[in-house]
């Protein structure tokens, strides 16, 4: 094969790992790959800013499995990338951003649009890249691949010189990526496997506490298999959502500090606690020396770090959660080590027990006859989805209300920023979800504030006919901060009130989107049905009862049972 | 405790950033760091010194074997080694006590590397420990400036856990 440019080689390069569709944003910096890709058949979505860009991405890969791919020029380009950056680092997202960079002889010299956004990003990307040798892009760009799907997925960088992506190269034909360095452990030690085993089979009261790297590995069918064989309660933290249906008998919700009174009760006084692909965030352990203190702890992760980070374990299985869960079933479905009847009969009293937790204090709200709750807004969608919707969260009240009342039957439905908590993420999010699935329903459950953080992105939604719904929960302040003051700060709401805000039905007409309002609970239902009817993006403005908070709520360092309770 | 952890690295640049971003993203101490090349060129050897409970030591070593550029993590510590540190020690010698600071690197096995009419300069290599002896006794001598090298240690032949 002859030389060709390296725009060209770069186009191949997504060409061979079937990427169809990128986010991005041109500029001085990328102007040749963008003109290479005017050729190419990979649609780029135009955002209006470089944060929506990764965030689509992010989305993107997300609900898809697959990589996504972002494209930045150089310096505010790259920078305003960095906040989506982090944000799929922090929830080991696997994504490649390509950034644009000055031409070799400018960098270091200060020159226009030069930021290191490689060292800016180091501490928030599994792995990135400067490419100062020509013959390295191909090779490079095929590693930021591989290092971004592979093992403990993330986010990985490749800043692209001017003049290398303009210069001619070869294009080494494709071999198997060997990274000596590099080898993420997929397979569980069987050792490990059956002392997991052999003490679930032992245990009287087991909780299966579940987290997002059950999603990112495919493993809800693994998952959900060993929980109903074995009759294992189980709870998920706010990535797991969707990793095992939310409306099974054997689920508890969500745990930790907005989970519910069930979950935290559960993992309190379990005998084991068998973690898979989750994390022991502080918002779901609260109190660390009190939590699962009654338990010996099984943990599931694909990357070493995260075992014993938090919590001391007593079996660790440091593989990949698919790969694990089938051992696991594998070990319970020999004869010769259990008894599976005996095994969910011996559950039973346990079972007693966490009904009567959920009969004590499920999870619920008051209803109001004048005020829309946000809860009957979610319950709404819910329902007239059949649960069935990819769910986009802005963060704060929007998000944990959408967590705690939307029941995810599927993996990949729910996309939120969970670990970097990044307000701006929904919208942007939903139109990289859209842009996956045309024909499914997107909804991003928003709030007043959250919403204005990317709100430009409205105009790359009707650009691209992605037929989102915003539904907003409009309460004039930036909720989840005030409900803190409210609950921690005597009432002084410091810079939360936001009484000033646009009007966003008319703001909707003004992006050639619909506009829709609801201020009384009886209209809700109406609104979400004509909502979901047009095939267009749609603003739903639910003005919401001011004051209503998320609950339960554990304050932040308290044990998980000290739950604040509706 | 002090561990010293020896780490293999490719040799290529923003390696060591990476390294030291690390430590200090996480809060992990380092209390002294030495890297040179390996007898592969491409191959960096990074040892370095930090202190830290069983928990914070098993983190480092896993968050560091983590980055992708790192080859090997080695506790070196936790097995018989050798370690050896060079210091370069500019001390006041007056007439007074010229001769008895030549006794002193003498005993330590010091060399002297740049002389001056009121000041020696003195070379010496040993474990942490000798050279904490070294600087110890010198320093009521009065010692003008100091420049150590961090140490460098290697697990010893045939040393297991």
């Amino acid at each position: 094969m002859g030389k060709i440019t390296g725009c060209k080689a770069i186009v191949q390069c997504l060409q061979e790992e079937g990427v169809s569709t990128i986010f991005g944003y041109p500029g001085g910096a990328v102007i040749d790959l963008y003109d290479e890709l005017m050729d190419a058949d990979i649609t780029n979505v135009l955002v209006r800013h470089e944060q929506g860009a990764v965030h689509a991405a992010d989305a993107y890969a997300r609900v898809t499995g697959k990589v996504g791919v972002a494209l930045l020029t150089s310096g505010p380009g790259a920078t305003n990338g960095v906040t989506g950056i982090a944000t799929a680092y922090s929830d080991s997202i696997p994504l490649v951003v390509l950034t644009g960079q000055v031409p070799r002889a400018l960098i270091g010299n200060d020159a226009f649009q030069e930021v290191d956004i490689v060292g800016i990003t180091r501490p928030c990307t599994k792995h990135n890249y400067l490419v100062k040798n020509k013959e390295e892009l191909v090779p490079v760009l095929r590693e930021a691949f591989h290092i971004a799907r592979t093992g403990r997925p993330g986010p990985v960088l490749v800043d692209l010189p001017k003049d290398v992506v303009k210069d001619l190269i070869n294009f080494p034909e494709k071999t198997p990526i060997r990274m000596q360095n590099y080898q993420p452990n997929y397979i569980p030690h069987a050792g490990q496997i059956a002392k997991a085993c052999k003490l679930i089979s032992k245990a009287q009261k087991p909780v299966l506490y579940v987290g997002g790297g059950v999603i990112l590995s495919d493993a809800s069918k693994e998952l959900t298999e060993l929980a109903k064989k074995l009759s294992i309660p189980v709870t998920m933290t706010l990535m797991g959502l969707g990793a095992f249906p939310g409306q099974d008998e054997l689920s508890m919700g969500m745990l930790g500090m907005h989970g519910s009174y069930t979950a935290n009760m559960a993992v309190a006084e379990c005998d084991l606690l068998i973690a898979v692909g989750a994390r022991f965030d502080d918002r779901v352990t609260g109190k660390l020396d009190d939590f699962a203190t009654k338990a010996k702890i099984i943990h599931i992760d694909i990357d070493p770090t995260s075992i014993s980070k938090n919590v001391k374990v007593d079996v660790p299985i440091v593989a990949d959660c698919k790969h694990a869960l089938s051992a696991m079933n594998e070990w319970f479905d020999d004869e010769e080590h259990s008894d599976i009847e005996e095994e969910a009969a011996r559950h039973l009293p346990w079972f007693e027990i966490i009904r009567g937790w959920t009969a004590a204090h499920p999870l619920s709200y008051k209803m109001d006859d004048k005020e829309i709750k946000p809860q009957y807004v979610i319950e709404k969608i819910n329902e007239l989805t059949k649960g069935e919707a990819i769910i986009t969260t802005e963060v704060g009240q929007n998000q944990m209300w959408a967590a705690q009342f939307y029941k995810f039957n599927k993996p990949r439905n729910f996309v939120t920023s969970g670990g970097l908590g990044t307000m701006g993420f929904g919208l942007p999010a939903a139109i990289g979800a859209q842009m996956a699935f045309p024909d499914k329903t997107v909804i991003d459950i928003a709030g007043d504030g959250s919403i204005q953080m990317n709100i430009q992105e409205l105009a790359t939604a009707r650009q691209y006919n992605c037929p989102v719904k915003i539904a907003i929960l409009n309460n004039n302040y930036l909720g989840m901060v005030r409900q803190w003051q409210e609950l921690f700060y005597k009432k002084r709401y410091a810079s939360t009130d936001m009484t000033v805000q646009p009007d966003f039905v008319e703001l909707a007409k003004a992006f050639g989107a619909v506009g829709l309002r609801a201020t009384k609970p009886s209209e809700v239902e109406d609104v979400i049905k004509e909502a979901l009817s047009i095939k267009n993006v749609v603003i739903m403005d639910f003005t919401i009862s001011r004051e209503e908070g998320v609950y339960p709520m554990v304050p932040a360092g308290s044990s998980n049972t000290q739950m604040l309770l509706v | 405790m002090k561990h010293t952890i020896s780490v293999l690295l490719q040799n290529k640049p923003g390696v060591l950033s990476r390294v030291t971003g690390l430590f200090s993203g996480r809060g992990f101490n380092i209390e002294s760091l030495c890297v040179a090349e390996t007898i592969d060129s491409g191959v960096s050897c990074l040892t370095l010194v930090t202190k830290g409970d069983e928990a914070i030591i098993e983190q480092i070593t896993k968050q560091l074997h983590k980055l992708i550029d790192v080859i090997k993590v080695t506790d070196i510590s936790e097995k018989e080694y050798v370690e050896r540190e060079m210091v370069l020690i500019r001390i006041k010698a007056e007439a007074n006590t010229r001769a008895e600071v030549l006794r002193v690197i003498d005993i330590f096995r010091g060399k002297v590397v740049d002389v001056s009419p009121r000041s020696y300069a003195v070379e010496v290599t040993g474990s942490a420990s000798k050279i904490k002896a070294i600087i110890d006794i010198l320093r009521p001598i009065g010692i003008k400036e100091i420049v150590r090298t961090g140490i460098i240690a290697m697990p010893r032949a045939g040393a297991s856990k």
